[in-house]
């Protein structure tokens, strides 16, 4: 294991220090370390139950950490969480929830308006703006159990776009949506990130995370790489990543996620 | 007032404590002999005092009730609500050893029941922490845990040398009648409360019903509003146990929000009607069992909000049966219209192409048997549909007794005949379809096509957009076995 600076990065958006985490039948994460660099749109990639979404719901302490430091902006999550917009994969709501599209993205300025003041025409505005950007305006009144799969994809990220955070976390956004919505999506990272903000994107796409991205994580259980996609995105580290499972480390880390129960 | 609009839990709380201020004042104001119709006969100073706070009771558990409804957690409402049964039974057993005869005042039996219904919850937390117990065994376990050990304590109490414990089992199954003005402030008050809670901290509870893990992220402290939920339900079924009962109060948490969910899908609408149903429910109750000697009222509450849940079911605006059909009645007669217009329309571009006629209006006319062949139709549909579009006046009969479509009919027709030929030519050009296989599928799909999908149609397939033009039929190329190829020679 080659030696690495344990403080963390103050000025990446992102900076995670030997993270760990064994939680009740998520993946097992070893050793996490990983610097985003601000400015630019990040792609984690990995094959199934690599352990992508767990990174990211433990990184926003979603899921407990057993060990290991994750700070944003060289603060903890707590300060900063304004700053951080969370995209959850689109499948972890109800749909047929009784909101419509405009209630769902003014959440994204709930954070904002704070304890039981009542939204305003403003924040409606606002939302309605996010919404533009997305191009669901004209969906603002309708009710999101009507949906398509790429629209309500849509509507979450202009839930976070809402929040005008400056690091935007996705949970494999571009999983069973249209054509048109990955590219209408992509096309807004590359907004954000001509903003100088930064994504960090759960991916599953090898062939089109080489295309959007321009960093690249390597995940399966264990960082196998991670840098500049042209670096990274070698047929060695591929292979690393991809082939065949590593049989100790799985069993190791099946005790431990047993142990991690609570 | 716009923000108060905005905001609909603010609104229910506003006109719930002027309902709560209000009624009792009034009822004790018409307490007098001026109170001599029938009417007022039967509603008796006592039975307005407990419709007061009955409709009030209801009205609370349709507000919190829709919090745990949104959660799927209904079954909550069933631990908190079995499990505050021993808390009634100890209450009243200390009170009475503090002071003989006094072991019925409801404050201290409301507090007792209180405490053991948080108890329950809180077994239910540690089952489901050790993760080992599905989830509903473990409320399964601790419902019946508590509730038995209720009935323990209950029947012990029953053979207590003091007299004052009969009716304590009136707890169960409800008992409004034996309110009194005290009680039903204590109800007024902190069904207030709840409500006020309810409607400031509305937004709140609504994000993490919705997106927990978001929530989460935004910094909203989720667990603490989880246990915020479990508290006003605690507090309504305190409330609540007196009018309808432990074992019923469940069914006025639930049943006002799953019917109210029937007639809209906003949720601040959805609080509102819920409200409504469940104090429309609470006060029929009341109502009846008054006129009705000897029925149970706390049940009958009950049957009521089913009757509201069913009358729903059937007839709600949003997800109702009768809605439901009537849209899907609306939608088939639609995509008939759709068939026999743009059947009239290939029709009459038939024979424009056969006579000297210059626009669709003019042609000669035609018989249904040749509208008949034109397509084939769901047998015996085609008179219906026909006689629809005369009354529609999309057609009208010549002295010949032969048909001919009217100015707006030939509009409408063209864009019938437009739309579904954008479809075709789309489908063959970008999806890979064949002329010949390419019908059926254009069928179906047209009637579903918004206007918006039609302008998108058009901006690909016709550029140019030349008025409105109907492009020709893709089919007419290749020969097929229509009347078409076999009319023209």
């Amino acid at each position: 294991m080659p030696l690495h600076d344990h403080t963390p990065n103050s000025d990446a958006p992102l900076s995670i220090r030997d993270l760990t985490v064994a939680y009740h039948r998520q993946p097992v994460l070893w050793d996490i370390d990983f610097d985003a660099p601000p400015g630019r749109l990040i792609a984690i990639v990995g094959p199934n139950g690599a352990g992508k979404s767990t990174l990211i719901k433990s990184v926003l302490e979603l899921l407990p950490r057993l060990s290991g430091e994750v700070s944003f902006f060289g603060r903890p999550f707590a300060e900063v969480r304004q700053r951080v917009a969370y995209v959850p994969q689109r499948t972890s709501v109800d749909w047929d929830f009784p909101v419509n599209v405009l209630d769902v993205v003014t959440m994204g300025l709930y954070g904002r308006i704070g304890w039981c003041r009542p939204v305003r025409a403003t924040h409606r505005r606002e939302a309605l703006a996010a919404l533009e950007k997305v191009e669901l305006a004209e969906f603002a009144q309708r009710q999101i159990s009507q949906l398509s799969g790429g629209q309500q994809q849509r509507v979450f990220l202009a839930r976070a776009l809402a929040q005008q955070a400056d690091l935007y976390l996705l949970d494999e956004p571009f999983a069973g949506v249209d054509a048109a919505t990955e590219r209408a999506l992509i096309e807004l990272l590359r907004q954000l990130r001509s903003a100088g903000k930064t994504a960090v994107v759960v991916h599953h796409d090898l062939q089109t995370a080489a295309e959007y991205f321009d960093d690249v994580l390597l995940l399966n259980l264990r960082v196998v790489a991670a840098g500049p996609m042209a670096e990274v995105l070698t047929s060695e580290n591929l292979r690393r990543t991809y082939g065949g499972k590593l049989a100790l480390l799985d069993q190791v880390g099946h005790e431990m996620s047993l142990r991690g129960r609570r | 007032m716009k923000t108060v609009c905005h905001h609909p839990g603010w609104l229910v709380s506003v006109v719930l404590i002027w309902i709560v201020w209000g009624t009792p004042s009034q009822a004790s104001a018409n307490d007098g002999p001026v109170a001599t119709s029938q009417a007022m006969a039967i509603l008796s100073y006592n039975t307005r005092i407990v419709l007061a706070g009955t409709a009030l009771l209801g009205a609370c558990c349709g507000a919190v009730g829709t919090h745990l409804f949104l959660r799927r957690r209904a079954l909550l409402g069933d631990v908190v609500s079995h499990a505050a049964l021993p808390g009634v039974c100890l209450a009243f057993l200390v009170q009475e050893s503090l002071q003989p005869g006094s072991g019925k005042s409801l404050g201290g039996l409301m507090l007792g029941a209180g405490a053991s219904a948080l108890a329950g919850v809180a077994c239910l937390e540690g089952i489901r922490r050790t993760r080992r117990l599905p989830d509903d065994a473990a409320l399964a376990i601790v419902l019946s845990l508590f509730f038995g050990l209720g009935v323990v304590l209950l029947s012990i109490i029953q053979r207590l040398p003091t007299g004052s414990a009969a009716g304590l089992a009136d707890f169960l199954f409800g008992k409004p009648a034996g309110l009194l003005l005290g009680d039903v402030l204590l109800i007024g008050g902190l069904s207030a409360i709840v409500l006020i809670v309810c409607g400031l901290l509305w937004k709140e509870l609504l994000v993490v019903s919705f997106d927990a893990a978001f929530a989460v992220t935004q910094g909203w402290p989720v667990r603490a509003l989880d246990l915020l939920v479990v508290l006003l339900v605690t507090a309504v079924t305190v409330i609540g146990m007196q009018c309808v009962g432990l074992l019923l109060v469940v069914a006025l948490l639930i049943i006002p929000p799953a019917a109210a969910r029937y007639w809209t899908d906003r949720v601040g609408t959805l609080i509102l009607v819920s409200s409504g149903i469940g104090a429309l429910s609470a006060a029929s109750g009341v109502l009846l069992s008054a006129i009705t000697p000897k029925l149970a009222a706390g049940a009958v509450i009950v049957v009521c909000a089913a009757a509201a849940f069913v009358l729903s079911l059937l007839f709600g605006f949003q997800r109702g049966a009768y809605h439901r059909w009537r849209q899907q009645r609306r939608a088939q007669r639609h995509a008939g219209r759709h068939d026999l217009l743009r059947a009239s329309f290939e029709l009459v571009e038939r024979k424009l192409a056969e006579s000297n006629a210059t626009d669709d209006v003019t042609v000669p006319g035609w018989s249904l048997a040749q509208l008949e062949t034109m397509r084939s139709w769901t047998p015996g549909r085609l008179p219906g549909l026909w006689r629809a579009a005369i009354r529609d006046g999309f057609v009208r009969a010549d002295a010949a007794g032969l048909y001919h479509l009217t100015a707006e009919g030939a509009r409408q027709a063209r864009a019938a005949a437009r739309q579904h030929r954008l479809w075709e030519l789309y489908l063959i050009q970008y999806a890979g379809r064949h002329p010949v296989d390419v019908d059926p599928d254009a069928d179906v799909a047209e009637h579903m096509l918004d206007p918006l999908i039609v302008r998108e149609l058009e901006s690909l397939l016709q550029p140019d957009h030349a008025a409105n033009r109907v492009p020709a039929s893709p089919h007419d190329a290749p020969a097929r076995a229509t009347p078409q190829a076999e009319a023209t020679p």
